[in-house]
């Protein structure tokens, strides 16, 4: 593996040739941009350091009980973590919920470690300023499911209902602005300004390349972003109030993007502008 | 088979087919309460952006229920009541400065969690719109309004059309993606007559 600094000067190569680009007065948009970028680090993506520090976090003794998460079942059996991601959300008995991965690793984290949940959801984002343990640990978990294909079960009620709790959510229009998510994504070919807006509800292709593509490292921002923190940016986007995180709402939404995903290979973490 | 036994069937075959989509129906409304119980659990206060912002007003609740495609009745219903709200100025004048509506349409900030109080709105315009032929980064969810006013005139008919569609787009299709800027007090009368005069006046970008 590289280092961290040759990333960094590959990626400040990568963004000063778009942006000559832009200066060009051509009409790049920002799909064209990140396609440049990955061309030029095609042999590795910033994420894996941030895969490594969830690996290291998944094994070490943690929390009041000073244990590690290698017992924490997240649907394939205690410990088993690869090819989980492609299969969530899932119902889990334990719980007697639909639970997606953040709101099984809470689960793992309060029940064996012995956090609690507030003390985990205060910093549920990596920020510029920090890092986050549970977007950390779930870069690593969503890695190990790298070219495993997307299998959401709608089989148990449960899966089915929160899918179609998502689906509404998906639609739910409110705000000052009247925005639900489907106002900038259901629509294939179109964009915001100069950002392409995947069609997340009519176009399976592209429900397929969106879900399958986070975490990512974002390129902007210098930092690996989760999942849970790209819905988290939309609903501000939309002028919605935050979202709690891990909670029936999200994890809904999650279903119904996930299950809206599946046969595709999953590819994360992957890279964005 | 006897007749009093095939006679039961036949009923009961179609008192099956005619309850199936009355329980559908019956499936989909407890989903909505459901879903609307959710959201109104799941979401809290951030910074200017309020839990209550998940309270769906008549027109919000419609459009998500039938997911923007609303039997024609309550279609029109909804668009005469939006339209009976829109204010037009008093004064009567609909053109302000296309100068100060070229910065309005460039802004994309105002009222997300992230922004103040005190932050003003900026309209959003090219975030869903071509407009100036100097802009290239527009976003497309909405038509194209490069030349608006060369194709469309500017006399005081048209210039009311634009201070009401950008007052309230929502009169004119119920479930259209675009904010109500009036409507919602997101812009001044000042500001939407800055806009009205960007699409319209001779001397703007977009007619240039
Ligand atoms: C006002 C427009 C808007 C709304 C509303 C909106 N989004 Fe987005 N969304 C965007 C933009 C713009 C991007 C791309 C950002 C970028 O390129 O960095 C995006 C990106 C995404 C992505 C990542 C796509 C990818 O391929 O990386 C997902 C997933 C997503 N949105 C889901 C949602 C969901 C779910 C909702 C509803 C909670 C929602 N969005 C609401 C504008 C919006
Ligand atoms: C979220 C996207 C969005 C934003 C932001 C937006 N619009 Fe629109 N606009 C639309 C859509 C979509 C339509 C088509 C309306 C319909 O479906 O009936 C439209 C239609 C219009 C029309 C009518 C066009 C015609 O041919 O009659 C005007 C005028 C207009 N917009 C002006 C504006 C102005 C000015 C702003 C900024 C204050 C703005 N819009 C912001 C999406 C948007």
């Amino acid at each position: 593996m590289r280092t961290k600094q040759t990333y960094k000067a590959l990626l400040l190569l990568a963004l000063s040739a778009s942006f000559a680009a832009v200066a060009a007065e051509t009409a790049v948009t920002d799909s064209d941009r990140i396609e440049q970028y990955r061309e030029m680090i095609s042999d590795g993506n910033p994420a894996e350091f941030d895969e490594m520090r969830g690996e290291e976090l998944w094994k070490k003794a943690a929390g009041p009980n000073k244990v590690s998460l290698e017992q924490c079942d997240l649907g394939k059996g205690a410990g088993v973590v690869k090819g989980a991601y492609a299969e969530l959300p899932k119902f889990f008995k334990d719980t007697q919920q639909v639970q997606d991965l953040e709101s099984r690793l809470l689960t793992c984290m309060t029940t064996l470690q012995g956090f609690t949940e507030d003390e985990i959801a205060a910093k549920p984002f990596a920020s510029e300023k920090k890092a986050s343990d549970i977007s950390s640990l779930a870069t690593y978990v969503v890695g190990q499911s790298k070219g495993i294909k997307m299998a959401v079960s709608t089989k148990h009620p449960k899966v089915k209902e929160s899918y179609e709790i998502g689906k509404r959510i998906f639609n739910y229009r409110a705000g000052p602005y009247d925005f639900a998510c489907s106002t900038c994504h259901a629509t294939t070919g179109v964009r915001i300004r100069m950002q392409d807006l995947p069609n997340l509800s009519h176009n399976k292709k592209d429900a397929q390349t969106a879900y399958t593509t986070w975490p990512a490292y974002r390129v902007s921002q210098g930092l690996t972003r989760s999942f849970q923190w790209r819905l988290n940016d939309c609903f501000r986007q939309q002028r919605f109030p935050e979202p709690k995180f891990a909670s029936e709402a999200t994890v809904a939404l999650t279903t119904f993007l996930a299950v809206s995903a599946n046969g595709a290979e999953f590819a994360g973490p992957g890279l964005k502008r | 088979m006897n007749a009093k036994l095939l006679m039961s069937i036949t009923v009961s075959a179609a008192f099956a087919l005619a309850m199936a989509p009355a329980q559908a129906e019956k499936a989909a409304s407890n989903l909505d309460a459901k879903t609307a119980e959710i959201v109104k659990r799941d979401f809290r206060d951030k910074g200017i952006a309020k839990a209550t912002r998940v309270n769906q007003d008549e027109l919000q609740a419609a459009c998500s229920k039938y997911v923007d495609k609303l039997p024609p009745k309550l279609k029109a219903k909804l668009e005469a009541k939006e339209a009976e709200a829109i204010k037009l100025p008093v004064d009567g004048k609909f053109m302000g400065d296309w100068k100060a509506g070229e910065k309005l349409a460039q802004s994309g900030r105002g009222m997300t969690w992230s922004d103040k109080a005190e932050d003003p709105a900026g309209g959003n315009c090219y975030n869903c719109h071509q407009l100036s032929s100097k802009e290239i980064a527009f976003g497309t969810i909405g038509p194209s309004l490069l030349n608006f006013g060369k194709v469309r005139g500017n006399g005081e008919d048209i210039q009311r059309y634009v201070y009401a569609r950008i007052y309230n787009a929502k009169a004119a299709n119920a479930c259209a993606n675009m904010p109500r800027f009036g409507h919602m007090g997101i812009l001044s009368e000042a500001q939407m007559k800055d806009l009205v005069a960007l699409l319209l006046d001779p001397e703007s970008p977009v007619n240039k």
